[in-house]
């Protein structure tokens, strides 16, 4: 809770010093920004309503024993590219992305299988891409970024496989 | 098509636990969401105003397409320290293409703060999965948003080979 609200400080610190410097550039600098801001957000909160409420309901039907299970121990490359598939399917916030890791390395899986699955979580997860990077991103960056990004869960394993564990 | 999957997994959550179950995952999410909405609005207020302050001949020359190793590891800076989660990064790293940055930089600044932002690994990452799993996780991805950043600029500058005088159009 804590970290939570340092970053919560961090962040309205980092809006207050932009907009400052905003500020002094002139009040119509500021006024402006602030009007486009303000719009980009009542245009968000629909989206991320639906995303936000309505994730509850897809990561309750979505076992995460099911997905835990395809990091199996020391699955060799097949089982990387199943944790890198498993890591895109998983829905839901960090919680669960991390729990099922988490689970899987408490549960025998291999080290390198649950890297690629927490880097492909973090690079590909479908819902965080469906909430919030389309909506905010142009959508033909977004594809061009996970296309760019399909290698590196791979590359993350094979770097865990040369180091060993940690 | 989102709004699809969530009432046909509300519906399957309802038969299975009942109205009593649909209302849990309701509370919950809704607090979640109140909790959100401030920091979507700081989010989208760091964008607007850094799109607004940050000089655009400068942007491009440092994160543009001829900024060479050096944008991508500004690039790749600015993701690890940026505050804040998913509401922040989106909108700096559009205001970002905005004002003339190029695919190769916002890539390496995206996945720069989806593997190494500090925000995710100090409140979830960390008490979840252990600080050791967490800080050599950290130490391998360290080199991926540069490479990201670099092939996502090989590839674009294949596919469209002009990207600049588009640009120059609108």
């Amino acid at each position: 809770m804590s970290a939570a609200l340092l970053i919560d400080i961090l962040l309205w610190g980092s809006v207050y010093g932009v907009g400052l410097i905003a500020f002094r550039r002139g009040p119509q600098v500021f006024k402006a920004s602030l009007r486009e801001g303000s719009m980009d957000f009542i245009n968000i909160v629909p989206r991320i309503a639906l995303g936000v409420i309505g994730s509850g309901y897809i990561a309750a039907i979505i076992p995460q024993e099911v997905i835990s299970g395809w990091l199996g121990p020391d699955s060799g490359w097949l089982g990387v590219a199943a944790a890198v598939i498993a890591g895109a399917a998983t829905p839901g916030g960090p919680v669960i992305g991390f729990s099922i890791g988490t689970v899987a390395l408490k549960s025998g899986g291999g080290v390198p299988q649950v890297v690629a699955y927490v880097v492909a979580w973090a690079l590909f997860a479908f819902q965080r891409v469906i909430l919030w990077e389309i909506p905010f991103m142009p959508a033909r960056f977004v594809w061009f970024r996970c296309a760019v990004s399909v290698p590196f869960p791979f590359v993350a394993a094979a770097i865990a496989m040369m180091i060993g564990k940690p | 098509m989102i709004a699809a999957l969530v009432a046909v997994s509300a519906a399957l959550v309802w038969r299975r636990d009942g109205t009593s179950g649909v209302l849990d995952i309701l509370t919950h999410d809704l607090s979640l969401f109140g909790g959100i909405l401030p920091r979507v609005l700081a989010g989208c207020l760091l964008g607007a105003f850094i799109s607004e302050i940050l000089p655009h001949e400068k942007v491009s020359r440092s994160l543009g397409p001829k900024s060479g190793l050096k944008g991508l590891l500004i690039g790749t800076a600015f993701g690890a320290i940026l505050p804040g989660g998913p509401f922040t990064a989106y909108p700096v790293a559009s205001a970002l293409l905005a004002v003339g940055a190029d695919f190769g930089a916002t890539i390496a600044m995206v996945v720069s703060w989806t593997l190494i932002g500090y925000g995710r690994a100090v409140a979830w990452e960390i008490p979840i999965m252990g600080t050791d799993f967490t800080l050599w996780r950290i130490v391998i991805s360290l080199p991926l948003p540069v490479l990201a950043g670099a092939l996502g600029r090989f590839v674009y500058v294949r596919l469209y080979p002009t990207p600049a005088a588009k640009d120059d159009e609108t």
